[in-house]
């Protein structure tokens, strides 16, 4: 049922439906800064076609929805390939470095010294890792303009909580296994809160972009009161 | 002449909704929108408005609600027991109020004006997303509603309600990770959870195996069923998160995305698996019903 399009190169693509409205095109099955190259190209090519709904760009793939009353499926897998064709291997868009502030730990961060614990480490330790790396997001998603980011130093990985928080303060500075994330909105939430910031992410009566978005990359701060 | 709605009760979950909020995907912002899209676009085109004109959207208890001047009105969904025929245009005088209670069907029912409603939009939608604030919040008594002018042709006859099943089991074409799980999903019937929500609706049954894989958070529709490793169904509803990590034996066909709005806690449900033709096949017979309007 779908159609076939030819491409001269070997084709690590795979496209199948999720819906009967809608596309998924997987670029492998692993976190790579090349499948994250590829999720970028396809969602910048995308965001203005005609007859597209809705992008929903993740590590590794884009959702790609559309109309059934208007498109195939055939005709949008077409659109994806000759999108990835005409879209410059070699440009990815601009990215920008964007600094967040952070208050660690306290009421801010009421999971730092469980982190601290869990890794044998001091919590101010904790902090000085968390905020000399640089991360990149790898995309938007989830719920409500969560950033999820890559990057986090390999010393702080931490499972998530056993049970998820009922309430999450908006604007959480959170990790969780070997993501780190910051909660636009509050909201549950089962990642390892260690700060806030006093950013706002998102807001919502007035219109995206957020102000994190895929290939930005970003640097925590800590703020002088919310030092241990 | 300008009209207003008073909200004299707000019933159980009343907000504004149109056909959602479509292009912010990318940014983690879902659609949200009617959860019976079907009863929305019916209500709108009844009373001479496009089908994406907001409306009222009430779940489980309807509320009340009096009109400061002349309307023409439709209430579509189910029957909340407002003692007025559905699916057909009805004026209403100034002064008048239309008193809705608790459902005697399923779980929602629109009120259309012709006009519509002119609240402001966010992101391009009047539609309310509940769980963010995004489009606004959960009406209550006293809130004051202007009515727009947005009509966009004559009000139409009385239509009856559409010739679709809402007790057949819920058609569903196959998931991204359909070959990870056998046919569980399709043999007993399922029972829709209290926990549901404009988010999601939980489902509770004979357990499904969970599926021995590994796979990486991705983009997931509305309708998407996804199995958590508990084995107990969750339907990706108007309000659902935009990417998830839990594999998806099936997604719910297009033409049956309005009765997920009409499933009640405590209500059976099944599934039937088709093919993408067969999917678009039952979505073009919903379509021209609605034109036929």
């Amino acid at each position: 049922m779908m159609a076939s399009v030819s491409t001269q190169t070997l084709d690590p693509i795979q496209i199948r439906a999720a819906s009967d409205r809608s596309l998924l095109v997987g670029f492998g099955e692993e976190i790579s800064p090349e499948a994250h190259r590829a999720v970028r190209r396809l969602t910048a090519a995308l965001e203005h076609a005609r007859g597209i709904s809705n992008l929903h760009p993740a590590f590794a793939s884009v959702l790609v929805e559309f109309d059934p009353r208007l498109h195939t499926h055939a005709q949008i897998e077409r659109l994806v390939r000759e999108s990835l064709e005409r879209a410059p291997e070699d440009e990815p868009p601009a990215s920008r470095l964007v600094e967040i502030p952070v208050r660690y730990g306290g009421t801010d961060g009421p999971d730092l010294d469980d982190v601290a614990r869990h890794h044998d480490l001091t919590p101010r330790r904790v902090i000085e890792l968390h905020s000399s790396a640089e991360y990149v997001v790898s995309f938007v998603g989830f719920a409500t303009c969560f950033p999820y980011l890559a990057g986090l130093p390999a010393e702080l990985a931490t499972p998530r909580l056993a049970s998820p928080r009922r309430h999450v303060a908006a604007g959480s500075v959170a990790i969780a296994g070997a993501q780190a994330g910051v909660y636009p909105l509050a909201s549950p939430g089962g990642w390892r809160l260690i700060g806030r910031t006093p950013l706002r992410l998102f807001d919502p009566a007035g219109e995206p972009p957020p102000l994190l978005r895929m290939g930005d990359r970003v640097r925590f701060v800590p703020l002088a009161e919310g030092e241990c | 002449m300008l009209n207003r709605i008073r909200v004299i009760e707000a019933g159980a979950q009343t907000t504004v909704q149109d056909l959602g909020r479509f292009g912010w995907a990318h940014f983690g912002v879902s659609a949200s929108g009617a959860a019976d899209p079907l009863a929305l676009r019916a209500g709108n085109l009844l009373v001479g408005n496009a089908e994406n004109a907001a409306a009222l959207e009430m779940t489980l208890v309807g509320g009340a609600f009096e009109f400061e001047n002349d309307a023409l009105i439709a209430l579509s969904g189910s029957d909340f027991g407002a003692g007025l025929p559905l699916w057909t245009p009805l004026e209403v005088k100034a002064g008048g109020v239309v008193r809705c209670g608790a459902t005697r069907s399923g779980a929602r029912c629109y009120l259309s004006v012709r006009g519509g409603l002119a609240v402001p939009r966010v992101m391009g939608s009047a539609s309310t997303h509940l769980a963010t604030g995004v489009g606004g919040r959960v009406l209550r008594a006293g809130d004051v509603l202007p009515v727009g002018d947005t009509e966009v042709r004559q009000p139409r006859r009385a239509a009856g309600p559409p010739p679709f099943s809402r007790s057949a089991p819920l058609r569903v074409t196959r998931g991204p990770q359909a070959e990870w799980f056998g046919d569980e999903l399709y043999r007993g019937s399922w029972t829709v959870s209290e926990e549901s929500n404009r988010m999601g609706l939980r489902l509770r049954g004979e357990p499904i195996a969970s599926p021995a894989g590994h796979m990486l958070t991705e983009g997931v529709p509305l309708g998407a069923v996804q199995v958590p490793p508990g084995g107990q169904p969750i339907i990706l509803f108007v309000e659902h998160q935009t990417t998830g990590g839990y594999p998806k034996p099936a997604n719910v066909i297009s033409a049956d995305f309005w009765r997920l709005g009409q499933l009640r806690p405590r209500d059976q449900t099944a599934f039937e698996s088709v093919t993408i033709e067969q999917a678009l096949a039952l979505l073009r017979a919903v379509e021209e019903w609605l034109y036929s309007l």
